[in-house]
């Protein structure tokens, strides 16, 4: 008798009427964009603090460098004011700092003779930021006095941008790079974050029919094999139900809200990437730019990006989530669960890194090539190498291998789950576990 | 065939523990049959091993004639010790579910569900959530999910722990009648009261053997001591007393009587008869009581455990 559908019905119906399940589904999108707005709230806010910041000059040159008036940070600059009276002055009045040029016969001499006084510790960019207008405006300045034409030496820079092509004849460019890169993460991180919070709901629901003691009823009826992929297979596809939830809710939301608030948002987010895209737009090539990047999509792998990536996603979930069941079926509850998940997640996290470090850095290395073999971190680290480019011999055998392995750790978790399910009280430990494994 | 479940020569062992060496049993058709033993005897072992749960490593357990395949499942109800139900399932979907996992059709797991609960009188806990219910009330639920599929052989665990007397008459009045409809029953319990009320046939298993089997009367007669219990008015009770101990061995006994006896308990040897104490007795004073000391299973069950 084939039970199998009956329990995947039931395991999904379950989850899905589940009160937290729903609300989960509905609104952990809308916190996650209300802690968006929240950030970037808080970010810009500090942001638009007017600070003022008083200058001491005494080289002469602070009325070059200081010519911005648009911005939130405002500089004063105090004529026939001493050093120490300046300071004094600028506690009182709780200005953000005080910025002292000294004077100097060379400019070189300032290079390490400028000094920032203020209450607290100045935050970086601040610093930073002065530290490069004023190294930019003495720069010029040294030109000029070592007999530069300023002018001649803008003219004469040179920018390179490498066109790469692969010697099959494929093109790629930074833009493909990117992409392809921004590809292998998010499907990697989709894939690291699925089994973590649906490996362990099915690790939970297991727990919760031994905690129930229904487990005996239901394998009187059942083979502990049926029932545990039952479980496997419910769970799964209520998470695809939920995830695929999350997104179009996300993207609806985000659509709305940029709808409304698209200006506001497009001021807050005023990171480096806003510059250069408000760059792009003034060349006004951005049309062009979108071009690109559309070419650039249409020229990946897709077919071949979305078949692996379901293979990868379906057998590194199917693999891990069996370990999950495993742990579920040897524990009474789950704090008993924590020294158990160091087996899982050692290697979860380990291809994480090696996909977020190594293939970044040299897709078709050695690291990334054998760990992109491993079955237990192929999934991660090969979802991460395909954009750019595998052989299909690699892509093969690394599924191949890894549904093999799935084979046996379903194996070996049904012989746990076995046992497990009908032992009450006690915390195993590993050599108990590796005993059931003959039972 | 006379017998529905016939194991033969049973083995497990978990490891280096042994929990059952070499069991066989045969359950006749019909048949109430209490298999008792001490905590951690093996009888859950046992039991899983009927329904399946977990594999004997040697020996052979058949079903009607053959031996024991998925499908039987079919034909086995089984109550454990260790029940439970969904918590956060309605109860009409949660007794449909056991009873599709049995085999049984939805619409046809629907009909039976409305005549158990309209006749156990639960029928408007269908919504009801099983965290709602009380203790008995879902071990109500869970007696109606054992014996929906109508199976051939039942087995209960403890099948009473949780209800009140009430309910606990009710229950066992419905085991009752399903062993009229055709049912053979395996009845595990601690509880020797009910193992008298019930029972016709016992096995008691002990440290992983089996100790005894066989028609609960049979094992009686087999247990019986000998002894009887009288009551004789007589003129000098002291001096009877005297006189009985001389001849057999005499113990007090304790019984409710209107007259005003000597009440003891009387071991005769195997080669007399009672008529022959009974003509004795007759001859000393008047004989308002005379019964045998029947074992109980409580007695048999304690003293074959402690000699074995």
């Amino acid at each position: 008798m084939n039970h199998l559908p009956l329990i995947i019905k039931r395991e999904y119906l379950n989850k899905v009427k589940n009160k937290s399940f729903i609300i989960m589904t509905f609104v952990s999108p809308l916190i996650m964009i209300c802690l968006g707005l929240l950030i970037g709230f808080l970010a810009n806010l500090n942001k638009n603090k007017e600070r003022i910041i008083d200058v001491v000059d005494e080289s002469g040159f602070a009325n070059e460098i200081f010519t911005d008036t648009t911005s939130a940070t405002k500089y004063r600059i105090l004529t026939n004011v001493d050093l120490a009276q300046a300071r004094t002055d600028v506690e009182e009045q709780e200005h953000y700092g005080l910025l002292y040029m000294p004077k100097v016969d060379s400019v070189s001499q300032l290079e390490e003779n400028v000094k920032f006084y203020s209450k607290d510790t100045p935050s970086l960019t601040l610093i930073a930021d002065l530290e490069s207008k004023i190294e930019k405006r003495l720069t010029d300045i040294n030109y000029k006095n070592k007999g530069f034409n300023i002018d001649k030496i803008k003219e004469a820079r040179v920018r390179v941008n490498i066109n790469q092509e692969s010697y099959s004849g494929e093109k790629t460019s930074k833009l493909s790079g990117g992409l392809k890169l921004g590809f292998g993460m998010v499907a990697g991180y989709l894939l690291f974050m699925f089994i973590i919070i649906y490996g362990n709901m099915i690790m939970r629901s297991i727990i919760e029919e031994k905690t129930s003691r229904i487990i005996e009823v239901i394998i009187s009826s059942v083979k502990p094999m049926q029932l545990m992929l039952g479980k496997i297979f419910g769970t799964s596809l209520a998470g695809i139900s939920q995830f695929v939830i999350w997104v179009l809710v996300l993207g609806i939301l985000s659509t709305i809200l940029s709808a409304f608030f698209g200006v506001n948002m497009a001021e807050m987010n005023s990171g480096p990437q806003q510059e250069m895209v408000a760059e792009a737009m003034k060349n006004g090539d951005v049309q062009q730019k979108i071009g690109t990047l559309l070419n650039e999509i249409y020229s990946l792998p897709l077919a071949n990006l979305i078949v692996m990536f379901l293979l990868f996603f379906i057998g590194g979930f199917l693999l891990y989530s069996s370990l999950y069941a495993a742990i579920g079926a040897a524990v009474d509850n789950e704090t008993d669960t924590q020294q158990f998940m160091m087996p899982i997640m050692v290697p979860l996290i380990l291809a994480v890194y090696v996909g977020g470090f190594t293939v970044l850095e040299d897709p078709h290395g050695t690291v990334a090539q054998v760990f992109s073999f491993i079955p237990f971190t192929s999934p991660v680290v090969m979802l991460m190498r395909i954009p750019f480019g595998v052989p299909m011999w690699q892509q093969i055998v690394s599924v191949v291998l890894l549904f093999a392995t799935f084979m046996a750790t379903v194996w070996f978790a049904s012989k746990i789950y076995r046992v497990g399910i009908l032992m009450y009280g006690k915390k195993p430990s590993y050599k108990e576990i590796y005993k059931w494994l003959k039972y | 065939m006379d017998n529905l479940l016939v194991a033969e020569n049973i083995v497990k062992t978990y490891g280096d523990y042994t929990a059952l060496n070499n069991v066989s049993l045969t359950v006749p058709k019909g048949s109430i049959f209490g298999l008792l033993g001490p905590n951690g005897a093996g009888k859950t072992s046992f039991i899983r091993i009927i329904n399946q749960i977990t594999m004997p490593d040697s020996g052979l357990v058949t079903l009607d004639g053959k031996p024991l395949e998925q499908n039987h499942v079919q034909d086995i109800g089984y109550l454990p010790e260790e029940r439970g139900l969904y918590k956060s399932m309605k109860v009409g979907e949660q007794a449909l579910y056991l009873a599709q996992l049995k085999g049984l059709s939805k619409n046809e797991a629907k009909q039976r569900l409305k005549y158990w609960f309209d006749r156990l009188e639960i029928g408007d806990w269908w919504n009801k959530k099983v965290q709602e219910l009380s203790k008995g009330m879902a071990q109500k639920i869970q007696f109606v999910v054992t014996v929906l599929h109508q199976p051939k052989l039942l087995i209960f665990d403890e099948p009473f722990s949780g209800f009140d007397p009430i309910n606990a008459n009710l229950i066992k009045d419905e085991i009752l009648k399903l062993r009229d409809d055709g049912a053979t029953v395996i009845f595990s319990t601690h509880r020797m009261e009910s193992v008298e009320e019930l029972c016709d046939h016992i096995a008691l298993i002990n440290k992983s053997n089996k100790i005894l089997d066989g028609k609960l009367i049979d094992i009686k007669k087999q247990f019986k001591s000998n002894t009887f219990e009288v009551g004789v008015s007589a003129y000098n009770g002291t001096d009877l007393r005297s006189l009985l101990e001389t001849k057999f061995s005499v113990s007090d006994a304790s019984f409710k009587s209107i007259h005003d006896d000597l009440k003891v308990k009387i071991k005769i040897d195997a080669s007399s008869t009672p008529n022959e104490l009974l003509s004795f007795l007759t001859n000393q004073g008047q004989v308002n009581h005379f019964s045998e000391v029947i074992p109980s299973a409580n007695d048999i069950f304690i003293q074959s455990v402690q000699n074995n």
